[in-house]
């Protein structure tokens, strides 16, 4: 689904608790798979100047997780090191999105370039 | 007349009452002319109108290579497609029916450029093709016209929204509450902070409630708003609460990395207000029989 405005994040975190509904995950799990998304569709909106987000259900259980592919085409990120540091903001945030997204979710993986722009992938199990 | 002549510019200003009526015809059989909702007088006077500009724009618009339908020549025919598109819609035609509707003046034009430009010319597959264009222009136009229409209700509605889900409510003498509902994106979270910040000014008010119960997501921008708003109130002379923190969102919050320094927080509305009564020193006591 395309992110291009803040009313898409809304849906994107109404498909990510859907998804998360649907593998049985606890209340905290999807609370905090939501959030995470929530960060990395904005920073995709604000920085990466718009993208798309899917969403797809692998493995079984237990291991049964969903998983999140956030692309945009913006300028990437060039010290990815000093983006994930709690507090590091180049616009007017509390510099908390992509560190917070990393320790909410199991599994958190980031490539950027400037001339491929970024791709986020969050997975979070059930429990 | 020489056949690089005839054109279907030349053919709907010559050819006009045909070509109409051979679009009211097409639109039926096509089941788009709809007239359980639109009466067939009205669908006759809107393609009349339609057609008309179509043919007075082609007079100067250029409809070659230097096509271009944001050309200001062919304004009379956008807004002739966005009342008609807007008059048919609001009644519960389809986009999809709205998309033949207008692709439907094809058939007359196409029928009546067989029969005036001699076979295998490539001059007819010029012309074809020029009218196949402009024609689909015109009828993603009033796609278009429908989504914005959409767009802008919806729009609306949102802020209608706002309007009545951050409603300041008094509770006690001094102490004032702000339920908040959904999504608390940067517009919302400004009418909260101003409702809020105007009421504590109006209703004398000593503490402030946020109760965040209804918010189903807290992430940083959210988090942000909740801080600036308390850092508002507190630079009041007020004192702020936020409540209604479910322990999912706790948790999340602490992962996220997020601190709430100086900022009191209850788990639920009771102990907020609670916290407020103490504040402006009253105590809730159980009556004595
Ligand atoms: N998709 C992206 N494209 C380009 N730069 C990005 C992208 N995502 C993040 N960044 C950069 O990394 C920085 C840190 O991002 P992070 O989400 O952690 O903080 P923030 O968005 O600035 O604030 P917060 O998310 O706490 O509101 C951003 O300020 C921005 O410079
Ligand atoms: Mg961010």
């Amino acid at each position: 689904m395309t992110l291009a405005r803040s009313s898409d994040i809304v849906f994107a975190r109404e498909t990510a608790m859907k998804a998360m509904a649907k593998i049985g995950a606890s209340a905290v799990k999807r609370t905090k798979f939501v959030t995470a998304v929530s960060e990395i569709a904005r920073n995709a909106i604000i920085y990466g100047g718009g993208g798309a987000i899917s969403f797809r259900i692998e493995g079984v259980a237990p291991t049964i997780r969903v998983v999140a592919e956030c692309k945009d085409g913006g300028p990437g990120i060039a010290d990815m090191d000093l983006a994930l540091k709690d507090g590091y903001t180049t616009g007017s945030g509390l510099g908390l999105g992509l560190s917070g997204a990393r320790r909410l979710v199991d599994r958190f993986n980031i490539v950027s370039s400037s001339k491929t722009g970024t791709t986020v992938t969050l997975e979070s199990y059930a429990r | 007349m020489n056949d690089q002549t005839i054109s279907f510019a030349t053919i709907i200003q010559e050819d006009f009452e045909q070509i109409l009526s051979a679009w009211l015809r097409n639109q039926a059989i096509e089941g788009v002319k709809r007239t359980d909702l639109v009466s067939p007088r009205e669908t006759e006077a809107q393609s009349r109108e339609l057609l008309a500009a179509l043919s007075r724009a082609l007079k100067t618009a250029g409809i070659g290579d230097d096509f271009n339908f944001s050309n200001p020549a062919w304004d009379p025919v956008r807004e002739a497609l966005e009342q008609i598109t807007d008059s048919r819609t609001q009644r519960g035609v389809s986009p999809t029916e709205m998309f033949w509707f207008i692709a439907s003046i094809k058939q007359g034009i196409f029928e009546r450029l067989k029969n005036t430009v001699p076979d295998n010319s490539n001059h007819l597959i010029d012309e074809v093709w020029n009218a196949t264009r402009l024609i689909n222009q015109l009828a993603l136009y009033a796609i278009d016209t429908f989504v914005q229409k959409r767009e802008a209700i919806i729009e609306r509605q949102q802020s209608e929204m706002t309007e009545v889900s951050a409603p300041v409510v008094k509770v006690w003498d001094r102490i004032v509450t702000v339920p908040l509902l959904g999504t608390l994106d940067s517009f919302r979270a400004q009418t909260v902070m101003e409702n809020l910040l105007e009421a504590i000014v109006q209703r004398e008010a000593q503490v402030a409630i946020i109760d965040i119960t209804g918010v189903a997501t807290v992430d940083t921008m959210v988090a942000q708003h909740l801080l600036k708003t308390a850092a508002a109130v507190r630079l009041m002379g007020a004192d702020c609460v936020i409540c209604g923190i479910s322990p999912k969102i706790a948790q999340t919050i602490v992962h996220l990395g997020v601190d709430l320094p100086n900022v009191t927080t209850r788990a639920d509305l009771q102990s907020g207000l609670a916290y407020a009564y103490e504040r402006i020193g009253l105590r809730v006591v159980a009556m004595k029989d």
